[in-house]
Formats: structure tokens, C-alpha cells, sequence
């Protein structure tokens, strides 16, 4: 059955991502040319930035001003897709530029002298390197997001950034460990998940055993015994209840922030690699400091002939590194395509500069979005399903038990 | 500037690793002491209640089957020893009718023996007397046809003439 979810899924979410990229290429195309011109017309002046904590204020307003109309001349969607998919260092709500609402939140970054921190509506909204922030005699700009050493003086464009012959930016970039809008969403959900799940083992504890699972309970419960007994029992094997808390928080911690994440304002934290990367690690790391004798011999001493060593070991052993890689890559890239798919959908009225269009992007995304419900459980029972498919792979204690779980991940 | 969103895009934020990081741990320990521990042991305890309370229930059919089979040879052995004292109690009864109808037979014999003998004794006595009536009777028309014969002399002569005769006769 789970080979069967996990073969139909990659192939329906193809589609769907070409189907997303056509439609924001699309969009992209159409909007270059104004795209170019309005970045062309923003000036900034502002230079003088006075105490430890004194923020320069933004554009004069008629730059700001033709700043906001290139924008509504024409907009952007591939900018706007990207927007809502990439982390930032605020929460933003609603509006466009200097009209945006939106929730600040902590930047903490370490410039030349040390970690410095403040508030990320030092930047005004700003995402062009444009307004620059001096704290604790560091000067910060953030670029598309992403926080630089600003520059001594502002480029032709106003930005206080130096670009080299490719484009990229050729300031230092800033380590950066702020609490963005992710990682706000993440404490969050942390929060939501220990007081759900603490309340639930209270009621476990203050209802006894005896009674029938009530309220949160009943929901709850038979999803944490088909963690255990479908995921972690079906593919880890007798040892699998030490792996049990784990998968539980991994599926839980999943599915929440893909939950919370088609939430129109919310983050979009599972679709963030950064988030998958991290769950990956974990998945690696658990898997093979519990992988036994049989594990690392079939991946030592493969059962070939040994000529054929030069070439299967190393594949063995990149082998330990590509799975959890597909873990990183399956859920970032699902969570990411689906929210694109939505943003494009809706992007279409702005495309097409049409109001009548929307009825049939209002019937497009809310199917998607129905199906976002689905890919959610679906994506957090795949990870978690595959995580305790390499960790009985590397429990097992069988030769043939190993065959299987490679099998299944091929697919 | 596409470019710089796509390379965002699939590089991980060295804040975001680092915030998941600790987060994460944070929470699988959390989780794990708070939560999962006394889920997970008290599923456990009731799966294995259920399963207790199953096998009990199941020993408990068990043990009624057990009961029932048991009731039922009772219940055949009761069976078989009422038939047993049915046909005992039958056997008894057409006996006693034997012997009564046996007994009555005899009494009704020797009933009728007497009385034949008394009807017997009846008859002789009538006939006796019958005899005695018929012999007074007589002896009555005798004297009334004497008394009628011997009214007038020439019959008295007559009759002792034929007796006479009837003497020398003799």
C-alpha cells in the first residue's frame, strides 16, 4: 500500500509543478519588461545613519510613490510566488510596500563586532538593500530577504550594495540567526503541540485506562497508534519501540506546518529546505548509529564479487547520504509546488488583468487547496513511513528483510 | 534577481537550521518525557486490559460450554432414571390391576357359588311346599268329592259294593 501512495504521488505532483511553472513562467514573461523599469525609477538618498539604534528612513515619497505605481502597473508573479514560499524576516499580513502590514519580528545577526539585534521594522519594508540599518556600529541592508554588510554609499539604483559582473551581490552576507517568520511559526507550533499533546497525556492519566478515549483523545489516538503499529511496528520490526517517540514527533511536527501552512498568512515552513534538511540530518543520524553488524556489512561487504568492490561500495555508501536526501527533497518540493500551484492559480486574475477570470481560479485553487489537505497527512505519513523504512533497514536483522527496504525506496 | 530567488530557494538558511535544530530537539525531548511516555504506556495498558478482559470473556464462554455440557448429562441421567421409575411405577400398577382383577374374580366366583346354592335351597324348600299345598289340595277335593259322593245311600252301596268287590277280589 505505502509503495503504491509513494509511486502515485511523485507523479501526480510532477504535473502539477509543470503545470505550476508554465503558468508562473508565464506570468514571468509578461512582466519582465515593467519588472526592470520600476527598479530602474527607485532612488534612495538616504545616507546619514545616526545612533546605535537610528534607522535611516526610507525613499523620499515620490519614489516611493512611483515605486508603488510600477508595482500596480504590473505584477510580478513569479516574484510574489517566491515571496510567499520564501522565509522573511517579518510576518507580513497584507498590503503592498510601504502600506504593507506586517508583524516584526527579531533579526538577530552577527556583523564584525559580534551578534547584534533588532527589530525587523528597522528595514521599513524594505527588501532592496535600500534602507540601511546601524546597530551597534554595524550597518545591515536586507536584499531580497537576505541580510549584507551594507556599503559605504548607495549604488545608482539607491541600493547600498555592490553587485559583481554576474549580478550577485559582492557584500559580505551577515550570519544571520534571526527569528523569522518560519521560525516564528515553528515556536508555535512547538508551543501547540506540547500543550495538545501534554493535555492529552493528562487525560489519559486523569480518565485512567479504563475509560473510552473522549474529545482530542479519540481524535489523536488512533493516529498515534497507526504511527506505531502501521508505521513503526509494519517496518521497523520487533525493535520498534524505541523509534516510536521519534516518528511521532516527526509526523506530528509534519503535519501541523503543512497544516499551518495553507493557512492563507501562514509560513511556509515544511516546504522550506532548511526545515527538511534538518529532519533529514536527524533521520540519517538515528538511522545509522542504530544500523547493526548486517547493516553496515551489506554496505561494507556487499554480497558481490569482489572486483566489483571499487564500485559498489562507494554506492553503498553514498546510498546512506541519498536517502534521507530524497526525504529533504520529496517534502520541501511537494509542499513547495503545491503552494506555487495555488499562488499561480490566483495569479492568473493578475495575468490576465481580467476579474472574470477568477471563477475558474477560485474553482482551481480550491481544489488544489482540498488537495493540499490530503498531500499534508500524505506527506507527513510518507517521511515518516520512509524514516522508519531506513531505520528497519538498519535494525533488521535478515538479509532479505534489507532487499525489501531497498525496493521500497526505489520506488 | 530571478536567479537570487531561486538559489534562495534550494539554500537552506543557516538561522533556519540552526533554529529547527535546537526546536526539534527541543521538542522530540519534550514530547518524548511529557507526552509519547505516558500515551504510548497508557495505550499499551489498555490494549493489554482488552486483551485480558477478551480472553477472560472467552474463558468464561469456555467454561459455561464446559457447564452446559455438563448440565446436559445431568439432565440425561434425571431423564433416564424417570423413565426408568415410569416404567417401574407402570409395571407396578398393571401388576396391582392383575392381582385386583384376579381377587375380584375369585370373590365374584364364590358370590355366585352361594347364591346358586341358596337359589338351590329356595326351590327345594318351595317345591317342598309346593308338594304340601298340592297334598292338602287334594286331600281337600278328595273330601269334598267324598263328601259329594257319599251324600245319598245308593252311591254309598255302589262304592261299598266296588270296594267290596274290589276286596274279594283281592
Amino acid at each position: 500500500m505505502a509503495s503504491k501512495i509513494s509511486t502515485f504521488k511523485p507523479f501526480s505532483s510532477r504535473i502539477f509543478t509543470v503545470f505550476a511553472l508554465f503558468i508562473a513562467l508565464t506570468a514571468r514573461i509578461s512582466a519582465q519588461d515593467h519588472n526592470e523599469h520600476h527598479e530602474a525609477t527607485v532612488v534612495n538618498d538616504s545616507i546619514g545613519a545616526v545612533d546605535s539604534m537610528a534607522v535611516t528612513t526610507a525613499a523620499p515619497m515620490d519614489a516611493a510613490a512611483s515605486h508603488h505605481e510600477a508595482k500596480e502597473e504590473a505584477v510580478d508573479i513569479t516574484k510574489v510566488a517566491f515571496e510567499h514560499i520564501l522565509d522573511s524576516h517579518s510576518w507580513h499580513l497584507w498590503g503592498e510596500g510601504h502600506d504593507a502590514v506586517a508583524i516584526p519580528l527579531p533579526v538577530i545577526v552577527k556583523g564584525d563586532n559580534g551578534f547584534t539585534f533588532f527589530m525587523s521594522s528597522a528595514f521599513h519594508h524594505d527588501v532592496h538593500g535600500m534602507n540601511v540599518v546601524e546597530v551597534n556600529g554595524d550597518r545591515f541592508v536586507n536584499f531580497e530577504e537576505k541580510i549584507y554588510l551594507a556599503s559605504e554609499v548607495a549604488n545608482e539604483h539607491g541600493q547600498f550594495l555592490t553587485f559583481n559582473q554576474e549580478g550577485e551581490v559582492a557584500n559580505a552576507a551577515a550570519l544571520d540567526l534571526s527569528i523569522t517568520k518560519n521560525v516564528t511559526q515553528m515556536f508555535i507550533s512547538v508551543i501547540v503541540l506540547v500543550l495538545l499533546f501534554s493535555s492529552i497525556a493528562k487525560s489519559y492519566k486523569s480518565h485512567g485506562v479504563t475509560s473510552a478515549p473522549r474529545g482530542k483523545q479519540s481524535f489523536f489516538e488512533p493516529l498515534i497508534v497507526f504511527v506505531r503499529d502501521d508505521i513503526a511496528k509494519g517496518n521497523i520490526g520487533p525493535k520498534y519501540e524505541k523509534f516510536v517517540p521519534y516518528l511521532l514527533t516527526v509526523f506530528f511536527m509534519i503535519l501541523i506546518n503543512n497544516v499551518f501552512g495553507l493557512i492563507p498568512i501562514g509560513a511556509n515552513l515544511t516546504g522550506n529546505i532548511a526545515f527538511t534538511l534538518v529532519l533529514s540530518v536527524c533521520t540519517l543520524i538515528i538511522t545509522n548509529i542504530n544500523g547493526n553488524g548486517a547493516y553496515w556489512h551489506h554496505i561494507l561487504l556487499p554480497p558481490a564479487p569482489k572486483w566489483l568492490y571499487p564500485i559498489l561500495i562507494p554506492i553503498e555508501v553514498v546510498g546512506i547520504f541519498t536517502k534521507p536526501f530524497a526525504l529533504m527533497i520529496r517534502l520541501f518540493a511537494n509542499i513547495t509546488a503545491g503552494h506555487i500551484i495555488v499562488i499561480s492559480l490566483v495569479g492568473l486574475i493578475f495575468v490576465f488583468k481580467t476579474i472574470y477570470i477568477s471563477p475558474v481560479s477560485v474553482a482551481f485553487a480550491l481544489f488544489i487547496d482540498v488537495l493540499e489537505c490530503l498531500v499534508a497527512f500524505l506527506q507527513a505519513y510518507i517521511f515518516t513511513m520512509l524514516t522508519a523504512l531506513f531505520i528497519g533497514s538498519a535494525v533488521a536483522e535478515h538479509h532479505h528483510e534489507e532487499a525489501h527496504g531497498h525496493t521500497a525506496e526505489h520506488h | 534577481m530571478n536567479v537570487f530567488i531561486l538559489a534562495s530557494l534550494i539554500e537552506p538558511g543557516v538561522g533556519l537550521i540552526f533554529w529547527t535544530t535546537i526546536t526539534f530537539v527541543l521538542l522530540l525531548f519534550l514530547l518524548g518525557k511529557f507526552a509519547w511516555k505516558p500515551i504510548l504506556s497508557a495505550i499499551k495498558t489498555r490494549e493489554e486490559d482488552i486483551d485480558k478482559a477478551l480472553k477472560s470473556a472467552e474463558n468464561a464462554l469456555r467454561d459455561m460450554r464446559e457447564l452446559k455440557a455438563a448440565n446436559e448429562v445431568i439432565l440425561n441421567e434425571a431423564r433416564a432414571e424417570r423413565d426408568g421409575i415410569l416404567k417401574e411405577a407402570r409395571e407396578t400398577r398393571e401388576a396391582m390391576v392383575a392381582e385386583a382383577k384376579q381377587k375380584a374374580q375369585a370373590e365374584a366366583d364364590r358370590i355366585m357359588g352361594s347364591a346358586r346354592d341358596q337359589i338351590q335351597n329356595e326351590k327345594n324348600a318351595a317345591v317342598a311346599e309346593l308338594k304340601n299345598q298340592v297334598a292338602v289340595l287334594s286331600i281337600e277335593i278328595a273330601e269334598k268329592i267324598l263328601k259329594s259322593e257319599l251324600s245319598n245311600d245308593d252311591k254309598q252301596k255302589a262304592l261299598v259294593n266296588t270296594l267290596v268287590k274290589d276286596i274279594n277280589v283281592n
